[in-house]
């Protein structure tokens, strides 16, 4: 086998490489480049602009993570809005409960969920469910013309740097948070606290969080393909509290199948380094 | 004329490439001698911040490619003449201004007429005969010149040399130019057109017209604003009657020796660009503008204008590639939204007055910038909206001219507190900034609706700017008047 390394940069002076067999795709759409890879050891991988966003081997931890700590607290959310999420990963997990009547995935770039539908079944799976409704457009432009209400906002977005960027603004959550209802949960992929540039904009998206809705956590997940492999989400609401009103039994009784989340592990991902608490403190 | 050329880039690029030893100035040669400054700007950037030499010819006395740049933008312009500016559309209002009229001669201005005109008429002593702007109370802005108005006032005063037209004013809208040309010049009158908001006039499709095409005599165009070229370039033209060589002399009494090559070259590239695809750029800040005017109408109490506004006289033809949004229906001053969406979104704006907000839409903007600009407006609705009360309604005051402003300028003056200043004759400028637009200028009588709305304005938040009082709580007014 040929000695073919993908590569990209964690930080400015840090790489980190995975053995590639082959490129099974490249193109740029509108918005970025996507290409898909095949590795011995993490599957199938999908990148958009040369930064990994899914792998085969470890997306259950990120796709879990995002999803099941805001069901545990609200097993009774029915209507769910995704922003981003263009490889289907996050619909596959909401689409476990039975509950849920309506999954609105809203994702900018058609092309990337051609792609994952061609290339990545594992997760693009998650959009054969009837429930759920693929919608590409702009998702501040949805967010600020929905007259639809929202028990969930999943925002599965990309680094803050591309066209991810305007999904890290104090008007995109104000927007999400007039689409929820009342006890509507607002959950977002938050960034690294790790390395500088991610750290700016973890406490850059928590202190705009912070401006508009009441209370806001940060939990986190262990993600090896993300740059330091530690990996942080924000779980914001008008009163809730994702320990205190953690409904473990409920949840637990739905007998949703996962690999990486449990209710033990709800509590934990909540209990912050403390380098991180000072980082969300002082941000 | 070949407009794909560009005869000052090829000149720089041309001496970049000659290696020459420089032992002239400026002194950082080339950026070698101040390091923080080559790091901070660029060492392509400072390899041609270079001072008028042979090849590169003067630009007080162009004879060689800063000649052959102003032809190429005289046609591209449909100008007789064009000269390059290099202090901003300011130099270029003033040389306008002070080619045509001098001491204790009259013109014809609009009163919402930038600073840098009346500052002209510091300078040499000309008398403003101002004509109140229609104003649209609603909106809280003052529009353009009723022609009825131009003519009475033309009668009125039949040895005016010339009369000044904004083209358009900040907020986009157009008096009828042609009309007003038409009768100025059968009076006698040189027409001064103001065009530092027009730039794109003269390459956009389905826009108001500019002042070459209408028939003007001289125009003052920003080409640092929808023209793309570096902040502070600007261009001065001149139609076919006009003596070109009397314009130059008049530049020259007040223009840098040193006429930077990054602003004379920005204003070449840009003028090719413009020639070649113009009209393309503005179709599409005007669809930009189009898509975000229905989105902030459907908002809800935000009102972004458009050409409904036209009546076929005061607002004789408005500039649809701005965005002017009107912030009275909910209960905020402009200002008020303006600060908003730096502090809170993050978003600068162009300005913010009294009632309005004016963002700058180009060729730069993004759809998603767009979007992020519509969003932010409907948060502050959301967030910050309140039961409008208590807001000025109309911004525009007529003037009472007691003396000329160089007469005034030049006074004995004492400085009171404002609300003393009532009755006094003013001996300074007051303006709001941006847009600039003078509230007060010397030789002005101070009255309680003046006074008054300079207290608001301080209140609201705005830059109050000209007095010598940097707070604008003291004003000097005219001794013994």
């Amino acid at each position: 086998m040929d000695d073919l390394w993908y590569s990209e940069y964690h930080a400015k002076d840090v790489r980190f490489s995975i053995r590639v067999t082959r490129q099974l795709h490249w193109e740029k759409s509108d918005y970025q480049e996507i290409s898909v890879f095949e590795s011995p050891e993490f599957g199938r991988f999908l990148t958009l602009d040369g930064i990994m966003m899914l792998t085969e081997r470890d997306e259950f931890i990120y796709h879990e993570m995002i999803v099941h700590p805001a069901l545990a607290v609200s097993p009774d959310i029915r209507r769910v809005l995704v922003i981003g999420a263009g490889d289907g990963g996050v619909a596959r997990e909401l689409t476990k409960y039975p509950g849920i009547e309506r999954i609105d995935v809203v994702e900018i770039d058609e092309r990337v969920a051609a792609v994952c539908k061609e290339f990545l079944p594992q997760t693009a799976c998650g959009f054969r469910d009837a429930r759920v409704n693929l919608i590409f457009q702009d998702g501040l432009k949805f967010v600020r013309r929905t007259e639809q209400t929202y028990d969930l906002i999943i925002v599965d977005s990309t680094d803050p740097f591309g066209p991810g960027e305007v999904l890290f603004t104090r008007e995109f959550y104000g927007n999400c948070r007039r689409a929820l209802t009342e006890r509507g949960i607002l959950v977002n992929q938050h960034e690294s606290p790790f390395y500088r540039e991610d750290a700016d904009a973890m406490t850059a998206a928590h202190r705009l969080i912070g401006q508009v809705f009441p209370e806001s956590f940060v939990y986190q997940a262990h993600i090896p393909t993300y740059p330091s492999g530690h990996w942080l989400f924000g779980f914001a609401s008008a009163s809730l509290d994702p320990v205190a009103d953690l409904r473990a039994d409920e949840w637990n009784a739905l007998n949703i199948p996962t690999r990486y989340y449990n209710t033990d592990l709800h509590r934990g991902a909540f209990a912050l380094p403390t380098y991180v608490k000072e980082l969300l403190r002082d941000g | 004329m070949d407009q794909t050329r560009a005869p000052l880039l090829e000149a720089l690029e041309h001496m970049r490439g000659d290696r020459l030893v420089p032992f002239d100035v400026p002194g950082h040669k080339r950026g070698k001698g101040n390091p923080a400054l080559m790091e901070f700007l660029g060492e392509r950037c400072l390899s041609v911040d270079v001072n008028s030499m042979k090849p590169l010819d003067n630009l007080c006395h162009p004879t060689g490619v800063i000649r052959e740049a102003e032809a190429l933008a005289a046609e591209a312009f449909g100008a007789a003449h064009a000269f390059f500016m290099v202090g901003g559309t300011t130099s270029a209002v003033q040389a306008m201004i002070l080619a045509n009229v001098k001491s204790g001669e009259e013109i014809i201005l609009p009163r919402n007429v930038h600073q840098s005109a009346i500052h002209a008429l510091v300078l040499c002593g000309a008398v403003p005969v101002y004509i109140d702007p229609q104003a649209d109370r609603r909106l809280g802005i003052a529009l353009g010149m009723s022609v009825e108005e131009v003519r009475r006032t033309i009668a009125a005063h039949p040895s005016a040399k010339a009369i000044l037209v904004n083209n358009p004013t900040y907020y986009g809208i157009c008096s009828n130019l042609r009309a007003i040309t038409r009768l100025a010049h059968e009076s006698g009158l040189r027409v001064l057109a103001d065009e530092a908001h027009g730039a794109h006039f003269y390459f956009g499709e389905n826009l108001p017209v500019s002042a070459m095409a209408a028939g003007a005599d001289l125009a003052a165009v920003s080409m640092h604003k929808s023209g793309g070229s570096l902040t502070q370039s600007s261009l001065l033209l001149c139609g076919p009657g006009v003596d070109a060589d009397y314009v130059r002399q008049i530049i020259n009494l007040t223009q840098t020796t040193s006429g930077s090559y990054l602003l004379l070259s920005s204003l070449d590239i840009s003028r090719r660009n413009l020639a070649l695809s113009g009209a393309e750029i503005f179709a599409k800040v005007e669809r930009f503008a189009e898509y975000a005017r229905g989105e902030i109408n459907a908002l809800g109490d935000y009102y972004a204008y458009s050409r409904e506004l036209v009546n076929g006289d005061s607002v004789f033809d408005f500039d649809t590639t701005k965005l002017s949004v009107n912030t009275l229906g909910l209960g905020l001053a402009g200002i008020e939204v303006y600060d908003l969406l730096r502090d809170e979104y993050g978003i600068q704006i162009e300005f913010g007055d009294l009632g309005n907000i004016l963002a700058y839409l180009s060729v730069g903007d993004k759809n998603k910038n767009i979007e992020r600009l519509i969003s932010a407006l409907g948060e502050i609705r959301r967030v910050h909206r309140r039961a409008g009360r208590g807001l000025l309604e109309s911004e525009y005051i007529r003037p009472v001219v007691e003396r000329s402003p160089q007469a005034a300028f030049y006074a004995e003056k004492v400085s009171l507190p404002l609300a003393a200043c009532i009755g006094q004759v003013s001996g300074e400028f007051v303006m709001c900034y941006p847009p600039g637009i003078p509230i007060l200028a010397p030789g002005e009588r101070v009255t309680a609706e003046i006074a008054e709305y300079i207290r608001y304005a301080r209140e609201k938040g705005c830059l109050l700017t000209g007095p010598a009082c940097m707070d604008a709580s003291r004003l000097n007014v005219l001794k013994g008047d």
